[in-house]
């Protein structure tokens, strides 16, 4: 659209074919409804030189015409008048829902995409008033704004629109200052990513006791009303309030991540961790409530214990089983980080200085993964450190997998054993709850 | 049945602005066209076969591989401006 529009030159953009909606769709609210399209079959990556002269020798997989006729059309073809001059025109998002009766207003939510498509709370006027006593903010105050991908237009949304999402997931008002918090940051739990990301959210700080949240036995789990419904309202305010996550449109996760009902919604156990709580390293006062949101939380890697001979080798397992542009975060029950401590670990900090260390492989293999080629690989050769210096390393010699503040740590758990995990996902940063109380 | 009464839940989206196109070309023959790889998964691979096509089917347009600079999320003003004063037409991909 850049360089069709800003730059004047007639463009075609060439998608595989299960792109067709997003991309129709993002050329539309962008002004460009006519932008030139065409599609190939799905998909592209791991097709041969021979495969792809196919695709391009086949027919476009939307219009069913000769695939390149539909490239060149595209180039020639004069434009018609909403493809020389755009469109424009506003969506308003009504305050209201038509009334209606409980059990149609449940299905008009689901028929919507405004729910994870379990039941909900219907968000009356009065529930969504006493929500709103949950904070001193006004009602239509703006928090921020948000969108699924990096493409795709930010969305506005005011306290009042978080309250009703938080209405939505069952949530009690002394929860809304998290949820606003998490809201203010931008960071959505629905991203749309291919990958399939779900979220995480930490809680740190005396917030903690006031909600009753678990840091305990099953904190991570279905076993506490503020964890599992703060992060179920963070999932459903992000689709709601960045424009949707409807499978096909807005949301393209192949897979889909059973991780994004709840987003990993819990408090760090500060009380019996060894060490500073996360919000304290990032810059918080300990008797401060602060949320971290995390993002890209897909893979999960576990062991017990950190065992006395062998532990260095055991994590560097862990760690090498983890894709290397997927940020690791150290989930570490009470008990596993106190043997950390035992092994000479004396802080957070010590720990992720190891794992700099320690998270390495050949650079042949670090180049070759499909994510580093997509979004390390043209960083390094634009220039940015440490990745340009790292390309110049001989494909055997060992190279970190992550950079020093790609990785966090966390200690949560009942210490019911030493089980432990390390969670890919990346730190969105640290943000303070007491400032939406 | 009883009625109710509740709130939207979406957020409000941005006004959409009007974004003219670039009028198209009359004929690709004799032009240059910008085949410019996205660096997402095998673009690359995808759009040098283009260029073979280009070569072997119409060898009067004048097809040329280019990169973009850097990560396909960040605005690249650079190869913008060069396909701007260098190229007739652009294909880019491959979005997937």
């Amino acid at each position: 659209m850049t360089i069709d529009h800003k730059y004047q030159v007639p463009t075609v953009a060439v998608h595989t074919d299960i792109f067709e909606r997003v991309t129709r769709s993002v050329a539309r609210v962008n002004g460009m409804p006519k932008m030139r399209q065409a599609y190939v079959p799905q998909p592209v990556m791991g097709k041969s030189p021979a495969e792809l002269r196919a695709y391009i020798e086949g027919n476009d997989m939307v219009s069913g015409r000769p695939f390149m006729q539909e490239v060149i059309d595209g180039l020639t073809t004069p434009l018609d008048s909403e493809g020389a001059q755009g469109i424009s025109f506003d969506r308003s998002t009504p305050r209201l829902v038509e009334p209606d009766t409980e059990d149609n207003l449940h299905q008009l939510f689901l028929d919507r995409h405004w729910t994870d498509t379990l039941p909900i709370v219907l968000p009356t006027e009065a529930r969504v008033e006493a929500m709103l006593r949950g904070t001193s903010h006004k009602p239509d105050e703006v928090v921020g704004h948000m969108r699924p991908t990096g493409f795709r237009e930010f969305w506005e949304f005011t306290v009042e629109k978080v309250a009703v999402n938080a209405v939505m997931a069952g949530c009690k008002p002394e929860y809304l200052p998290i949820l606003l918090a998490l809201a203010s940051t931008g960071a959505s739990a629905r991203a749309s990513t291919t990958s399939s990301a779900a979220a995480m959210a930490v809680v740190n700080g005396p917030i903690r006791h006031e909600l009753k949240m678990n840091s305990g036995i099953g904190a991570m789990g279905p076993y506490n009303h503020a964890n599992a419904t703060i992060g179920r309202a963070w999932g459903l305010l992000s689709q709601n309030l960045q424009g949707g996550s409807e499978p096909g449109l807005s949301y393209l996760g192949s897979q889909g991540n059973n991780y994004a009902y709840t987003s990993i919604t819990y408090a760090e156990n500060e009380e019996r961790s060894p060490w500073e709580p996360l919000h304290v390293q990032h810059g918080f006062k300990a008797e401060e409530s602060a949320v971290s949101p995390f993002g890209g939380c897909r893979s999960t890697a576990f062991t017990l214990g950190i065992h006395e001979k062998y532990w260095q080798e055991h994590v560097r397992n862990l760690l090498r089983g983890m894709d290397p542009h997927n940020s690791p975060c150290y989930v570490l029950d009470p008990i596993t980080a106190r043997q950390f401590v035992d092994r000479g670990i004396k802080t957070k900090e010590a720990l992720i200085d190891w794992t700099y260390e320690n998270a390495r492989m050949p650079a042949g293999e670090y180049w070759s993964y499909q994510l580093i080629q997509n979004y390390v690989y043209p960083r390094a050769t634009y220039g940015e450190e440490p990745y340009a210096s790292l390309l110049k390393a001989k494909p055997d010699e060992l190279i970190p997998m992550y950079t020093r503040d790609e990785i966090q740590v966390v200690v949560v758990g009942g210490e019911t054993n030493g089980y432990w995990r390390i969670m890919g996902g990346g730190h969105r940063g640290t943000t303070s709850v007491d400032k939406w109380r | 049945m009883a009625q109710l009464t509740v709130l939207n839940p979406t957020g409000y989206p941005p006004k959409v602005t009007a974004k003219p196109m670039a009028p198209r070309v009359n004929t690709l023959d004799g032009k240059r066209v910008a085949l410019v790889d996205c660096r997402f998964d095998d673009s690359d691979i995808f759009l040098k076969e283009m260029q073979g096509w280009f070569e072997q089917n119409l060898p009067n347009v004048k097809s040329e591989f280019i990169q973009i600079r850097n990560v396909y999320t960040k605005d690249d003003p650079e190869t913008w401006q060069e396909i701007q004063k260098g190229f007739d037409a652009a294909i880019i991909g491959v979005g997937h």
